[in-house]
């Protein structure tokens, strides 16, 4: 094979780009990884996961010059010092917001896998079903029975711990055992169960953080450190650099090239395929071929989507994927930043130890069995109960001894819950390339144009009054609710701008994942996505990834590629 | 000239963005020298005996045992816009005065006793303009409550507020959400 010659490429280090590498290097396909950015490694490189608070500078704090760096970062909890540096350098990577769009990027190895969440959850089988049923956008291809087989491979392995709670709304897993609801959880959860006759449940999150270590794979169980995003030295959460990475490096079939931006996928209009792709080294600005039988696409959804708009543009002025007109449309995020909190009364025998990851979950029930409102799907509600610490308000304690020592006791329990609603994919919503604006290296930048509408804009009220209710079913005090406001993409869950369906002349993706215009092109990150679901999305994106490297390298050798 | 006002006219002199450093992962961010936060050591000194009289020593370390005018005053340089800045040292300056108008001397001379005194009424006064910002958030602050938030801040994020005063497992390794408590057991600093 030629120096610059693999079996497949993989655009993108993240949660799906480390799972199309793992797979596809396992299958015995000699594969390139290409990151845009820096490369960090495993442990050696988590260079604040044991500083505590007093060890940085400005304690935790974003500085004026962090706010001058990231002015679209600093909008939203992601910028502060513990993390400084893992986001997406704004000066060299600008965009342009026709309507305001927060977009918070990770461009090194591992991504966001580095930088997530973790909760993790199936969609369910109306999931798959509700765009059919109700008319909105187009069918996905693909049903939950499609995917299912493949949840419970990622689950497996990515190490996902959470109850088995026997809900259509949230399919069941292969899990890890839980995290623990605390004492006033468990018993919210008893009250919700009864108020609402089983038809609200109140149950653990279940998350990328593992309550079993897999010691063959160099991974303990989470410490409860609560520290996630400093990169985890017990590879306790699923991140590229824990689990698929090492998984993919064993194999000796795989090279990671940091610094290199995929600028176009090459195209061959004879063969109707790809034939590799142009690369921008990001340090020196050198160009590079590297040519491969196939390509993954798992830049995050709206970079893989700008790479399809930046290739192929001799064929289709739109770029790869644009014949069906909804290349860069239907985006989607979650929508968030609202819900409600109370005091709770009692429990002050009890108290935390430990800092858990994670904390309770409520499943969607909105547009769900019999229940009907005059908005589509529905919303599931994050949150925690906890003891409030020295941070809390107690100005009536004045100053000197009787506040020191009131502050250094643990005061009252509270609770609080966000909710997060699903997202339309409207065609209107979309995101294009402007060529007015260009970046670092010359390339040009995407424009947003998305906004929420009236459907989303109905459900935000009952994501309020809902969480209220149900606080106040559960016996709980001064509940209030919240509404923080949400610009799209705070979710940091960008979906849908290059999606699956059944006809080319709607969708740009078919039922594998396959460019319909370049059958040998995959894409398996975020924007696939026919719908959004409410459900954090990255565990679907896993089970894509898989399910799709499995057919890629079964087509190769029928030689179908 | 304020670093940030230099670079704001070199953005708007040359029209273009500016080009931010490149950060590495997990960066430190740049911190200034307590030297270069335009503080002097008598300016530490009063923000140490304020800060005490807030979180004074009992069986445990107070404010001014962890010396937290040094991370105070680097905070609010780094940290602090223009307006907070101002405000925290009018705050300061405020105290300052009232101490010579009410002793004839500066605040760190006064007993501990008297600078209490003096505090308390100034507390209750930020503490009831706080209560009417809840209704009406074009009211400003008042400087003392960012003084005292600040102190608050910076003592129990300390090594010393988080294991002597408060408490601290670095690895828990479990956790347990019915884990026992009685009245006294300290709080977890996080």
């Amino acid at each position: 094979m030629a120096a610059n010659e693999y079996d497949a490429i993989v655009v993108g280090s993240g949660i799906s780009g480390g799972w199309a590498a793992k797979e596809l290097a396992e299958k015995g396909l000699k594969v390139l990884m290409l990151e845009r950015g820096k490369n960090i490694e495993h442990i050696k490189d988590y260079k604040n996961a044991f500083k505590e608070t007093w060890d940085y500078p400005h304690r935790g704090r974003r500085t004026q010059e962090m706010i001058e760096d990231y002015p679209v970062l600093k909008r939203d909890y992601p910028l502060n010092e513990q993390t400084n540096g893992m986001w997406a350098n704004e000066q060299h990577n600008p965009y342009v917001e026709k309507k305001r769009f927060d977009w918070f990027r990770g461009y090194h190895v591992g991504g966001r896998s580095l930088l997530w969440g973790r909760q993790s959850y199936r969609l369910n089988k109306e999931d798959f079903l509700a765009n059919a049923k109700e008319g909105i956008a187009v069918d996905w291809p693909i049903r939950y029975e499609d995917l299912a087989p493949w949840y419970d491979y990622v689950e497996r392995f990515a190490g996902i711990n959470g109850s088995k709670n026997g809900l259509d709304v949230l399919p069941d897993g292969e899990f890890q055992k839980p995290m623990s609801l605390n004492c006033v959880e468990v018993d919210a959860a008893k009250r919700i169960q009864d108020t609402y006759k089983g038809s609200r449940h109140l149950i653990p999150a279940r998350t990328a953080n593992m309550t079993e270590a897999k010691p063959t794979e160099g991974r303990t169980a989470c410490q409860y450190r609560n520290k996630c995003w400093l990169g985890c030295p017990f590879g306790a959460y699923f991140s590229t650099q824990s689990s698929t990475l090492p998984a993919a490096m064993k194999t000796g079939n795989l090279t990671v090239r940091p610094f290199s931006i995929v600028s176009e996928i090459l195209y061959d209009k004879d063969k109707k395929r790809a034939s590799g792709v142009a690369v921008i080294d990001a340090q020196t600005n050198e160009s590079i071929e590297f040519k491969s039988k196939i390509i993954f696409v798992n830049a995050s959804s709206f970079n893989s989507t700008w790479l399809l708009m930046n290739s192929a543009t001799d064929v289709w002025e739109g770029g790869l994927g644009s014949s069906s007109g909804e290349l860069g449309h239907n985006v989607m995020d979650h929508h968030f930043r609202l819900g409600a909190s109370a005091s709770v009364e009692g429990y002050l025998d009890k108290y935390t130890y430990g800092r858990r990851p994670s904390g309770f979950y409520i499943p969607r029930f909105r547009n769900w069995g019999d229940d009907k409102r005059e908005y589509l799907r529905g919303f599931g509600y994050q949150g925690s109960a906890s003891r409030e610490g020295w941070q809390r308000n107690v100005a009536e304690l004045g100053l000197g001894a009787d506040l020191k020592n009131a502050v250094s006791e643990p005061g009252d329990w509270r609770i609080g819950m966000t909710a997060f609603g699903e997202m339309l994919p409207y065609h209107s919503n979309r995101i294009y390339l402007n060529h007015k604006v260009t970046d670092k290296w010359g390339l040009p930048v995407l424009e947003m144009d998305v906004e929420l509408k009236n459907n989303e804009k109905l459900m935000r009220k009952d994501m309020t009054q809902d969480a209220v209710e149900m606080f106040e079913a559960a016996g709980f005090k001064n509940v209030k609710a919240y509404d923080s406001g949400y610009a799209p993409g705070q979710g940091i869950h960008e979906m849908g701008t290059a999606r699956m369906g059944r006809d080319p002349k709607t969708s740009v993706l078919n039922a594998r994942n396959q460019v319909w215009d370049a059958l040998n092109v995959f894409v398996t990150d975020g924007a696939c996505m026919t719908s959004g679901s409410c459900v954090n999305p990255s565990l679907t994106y896993m089970a894509l990834t898989a399910r799709a490297a499995d057919f890629a390298v079964a087509e190769l050798k029928k030689g179908n590629l | 000239m304020e670093r940030r006002d230099l670079l704001k006219m070199i953005a708007a002199a040359t029209g273009t963005a500016l080009i931010s450093r490149n950060v590495l992962a997990w960066d430190p961010t740049r911190a200034s020298a307590l030297k270069d936060t335009g503080y002097t050591s008598d300016d530490l000194g009063l923000i140490n005996e304020i800060a005490d009289t807030i979180i004074p020593r009992t069986d445990t370390p107070g404010a001014k045992d962890v010396n937290v005018a040094a991370t105070m005053a680097i905070i609010v340089a780094d940290c602090f816009t223009l307006e907070e800045q101002t405000l925290f040292n009018q705050g300061l300056q405020d105290i300052q005065q009232l101490a010579q108008k009410s002793h004839g001397k500066g605040f760190v001379q006064l007993t501990s006793q008297q600078r209490l005194d003096l505090l308390t009424p100034i507390d209750a006064k930020a503490t009831s303009i706080n209560k009417k910002r809840w209704q009406d958030k074009k009211l400003k602050a008042h400087p003392f409550t960012l003084i005292k938030q600040l102190v608050l801040f910076t003592f129990f994020t300390s090594k010393v507020g988080a294991m002597e005063v408060l408490r601290f497992v670095a690895v828990p390794g479990r956790y347990d959400g019915h884990f026992p408590y009685k009245k006294g057991d300290k709080a977890w600093a996080t």
